[in-house]
């Protein structure tokens, strides 16, 4: 039935008979593609009801919800909510901790998958680089739960294995998971743990695409190990490293739930508390909706303003760009 | 030092700092696994072991033999197996449909598709969602709300692009419709994206943990990642978990055993199907990076 496939045109609706015949021509589409939409559709609801349902839910935020009145009749209050939480000490709190962990990853994180995948790719045995590679990207299919759990059992002042080993030494025991001046450091090491591995997959690739004719060149120039990286390799993949930094400053107002939550107590939740922790605590566990929910348009706006930001930016240094 | 010996000098300290580094990527691990196999009544926690004394499954024997345990992990099962199929499935169905160029309105569709990329509304809106559906303490709250995701469609969506139309046309002619074509040509042709695909949502299901602690209140209907954090978290912290704690009382075997053997049970599946994973890197690393 090739037939199916070709164009509906309006002349196959006579003028005279058709009350409108763009609907008609709207309708015969909708008939002959009538599968696809069917197929869709699944899709399509999943989008409309879990997604654009509670993007409607954001009104919320400007009323004072209650959920016995619902979203419809609930009372509104325009932006107090929103001066509230400017308003309020924990603001700058969250402000703070979500800069701080973001900033160290930037400067501790970032940097080293490069270095990594620099190192990788100098490797010649390809036995000892799938061996490598495989260690070091395995990590980032654990979940948080899990790592965070290693994390306590190998750090905890009671029998952890790292503070046996300096009792063994002979230095002091370490209050790494409760002392507040740590968990910024722990956080980025666990991230590091997780994904500095996985991270080096996009520079790989880049490597991978650099013309070798230039690595002879540089040889016949009598350029050793290190001038070649330098001139060859990291020239090559500037364009990645640029855009990937240039993407990562959009998610600056986006620090890992899971990971904080799971890393957060009492000693240590002035420096852990960010956006999502204390909307899931204000939220979900004490039921002021219509303020987290504040907070959370809040971190979304900023965040949405950041990734457009970004992409301009990105694509004024003529890369392409996510959007 | 001529250039061929300090290339080998190169080589070689390059080769011991990443044999280095892996050592240290993989030492907390093997630590787990070591102490998760020692036997319960040798172990002691002021001794940094690197091998069992004694070999021992006796804390596996216990954590299977517990019910929470067990319920856990058959509920993480049904999430991981259930989940996978229907999100591949939702996925692979609408990405096709707005693959397909003739498709009235899949312009507007794509839009709509990729706003959910840029915007999310929080996490207090798809919770009432999940309340006002009746959803809380049931296990569909875990898959519905992540079924699919706009960088998933996208990207199967170009997936299908690459696939020559004229594959179709033949279809066509041999008589297929549009159900037929996707299942019988589009599909056994991105079979290897589909795996890919497939393996990322199975590990992401597996690892379930945030809508979980959202949506689930009933300790039963809880899956594997929040019984551990009850195991592994809450009990060092003060409160601990009241069924994790009654769970790891068992006076003969140390909790710390069990925490370990709990954990490697919980990363068993994910080694299983990483070599899998492995063939499919390239695409993960487009398909991982943007699921946090």
């Amino acid at each position: 039935m090739a037939s199916s496939l070709e164009p509906i045109t309006k002349r196959t609706t006579p003028a005279t008979k058709a009350r409108n015949p763009r609907l008609r021509h709207i309708g015969k589409l909708l008939i002959r593609d009538k599968f696809l939409y069917v197929l869709a559709l699944p899709g399509l609801l999943y989008f409309l009801i879990f997604k654009y349902v509670p993007m409607w839910g954001i009104i919320i935020s400007f009323q004072n919800y209650s959920p016995y009145q619902g979203v419809m009749a609930s009372p509104w209050v325009g932006l107090e909510h929103f001066q509230r939480f400017f308003s309020n000490p924990d603001f700058f709190m969250l402000f703070r901790n979500t800069l701080a962990i973001n900033t160290l990853s930037l400067i501790f994180f970032f940097p080293l998958p490069i270095l990594l995948s620099l190192m990788l790719n100098e490797v010649r045995q390809q036995a000892y680089r799938k061996i490598v590679q495989s260690i070091v990207y395995l990590p980032h299919f654990l979940s948080w739960v899990i790592i965070v759990g290693i994390t306590f059992i190998l750090f905890s002042t009671g029998d952890g294995a790292v503070n046996q080993m300096l009792v063994s030494l002979g230095f002091e025991k370490i209050d790494f998971l409760t002392n507040k001046h740590y968990f910024w450091a722990m956080l980025t090491a666990q991230s590091i743990w997780k994904d500095a591995g996985w991270g080096t997959i996009i520079f790989l690739a880049a490597m991978a695409g650099i013309d070798p004719q230039l690595y002879e060149a540089a040889k016949i120039d009598g350029a050793g190990r290190f001038r070649q990286m330098w001139n060859v390799t990291l020239p090559g993949i500037r364009s990645v490293i640029v855009i990937l930094l240039i993407l990562r400053m959009g998610h600056i107002m986006d620090v890992g739930f899971e990971q904080v939550f799971l890393m957060m107590n009492g000693a240590v939740s002035e420096v852990a508390d960010v956006f999502d922790t204390y909307v899931y605590r204000l939220g979900v566990k004490q039921g002021q909706f219509s303020y987290s929910t504040a907070v959370g348009l809040f971190k979304s706006m900023v965040g949405l303003i950041l990734v457009i930001g970004t992409n301009k930016l990105a694509k004024k240094f003529g890369e392409e760009g996510v959007y | 030092m001529s250039y061929r010996s300090r290339d080998r000098v190169f080589q070689a300290v390059n080769a011991i700092l990443l044999g280095i580094i892996s050592l240290i990527t993989f030492f907390p691990l093997y630590y787990v696994f070591i102490v998760s196999f020692t036997e319960p009544s040798t172990y002691l926690s002021s001794e940094l072991q690197l091998f069992p004394k004694q070999w021992s499954l006796d804390s596996y024997k216990y954590l299977m033999s517990t019910n929470a345990f067990l319920n856990a992990i058959g509920n993480s099962v049904f999430l991981a197996v259930v989940g996978t199929a229907l999100s591949l499935l939702i996925t692979s169905c609408l990405a096709y449909a707005i693959s397909r160029k003739r498709l009235m309105g899949r312009r507007i569709i794509m839009l709509l598709i990729l706003l959910t990329t840029l915007f999310n509304p929080g996490i207090i809106p798809p919770y009432l969602l999940v309340r006002d559906l009746h959803l809380i303490n049931s296990i569909w709250s875990l898959i519905l709300p992540v079924l699919t995701n706009g960088w998933y469609v996208l990207l199967m969506k170009g997936f299908f692009d690459s696939i020559p139309t004229s594959l179709e046309e033949a279809a066509r002619i041999d008589g297929c419709n549009d159900v037929s074509v996707w299942y019988r040509v589009i599909l056994p042709l991105s079979l290897p994206s589909l795996a890919a695909f497939g393996l990322f949502y199975a590990v992401a299901y597996w690892n379930t943990f945030f809508t979980a602690l959202l949506y689930i209140n009933e300790f039963s209907k809880q899956p594997l990642q929040v019984l551990l954090q009850n195991m592994l978290i809450d009990a060092s912290t003060a409160a601990g978990g009241s069924v994790a704690a009654e769970m790891m009382s068992e006076q003969r075997i140390p909790p710390e055993t069990l925490k370990m053997a709990a954990v490697v049970i919980a990363t068993v599946p994910i080694l299983l199907v990483y070599p899998f994973l492995q063939k499919h890197f390239a695409k993960g690393a487009m398909v991982g990076s943007v699921k946090e």
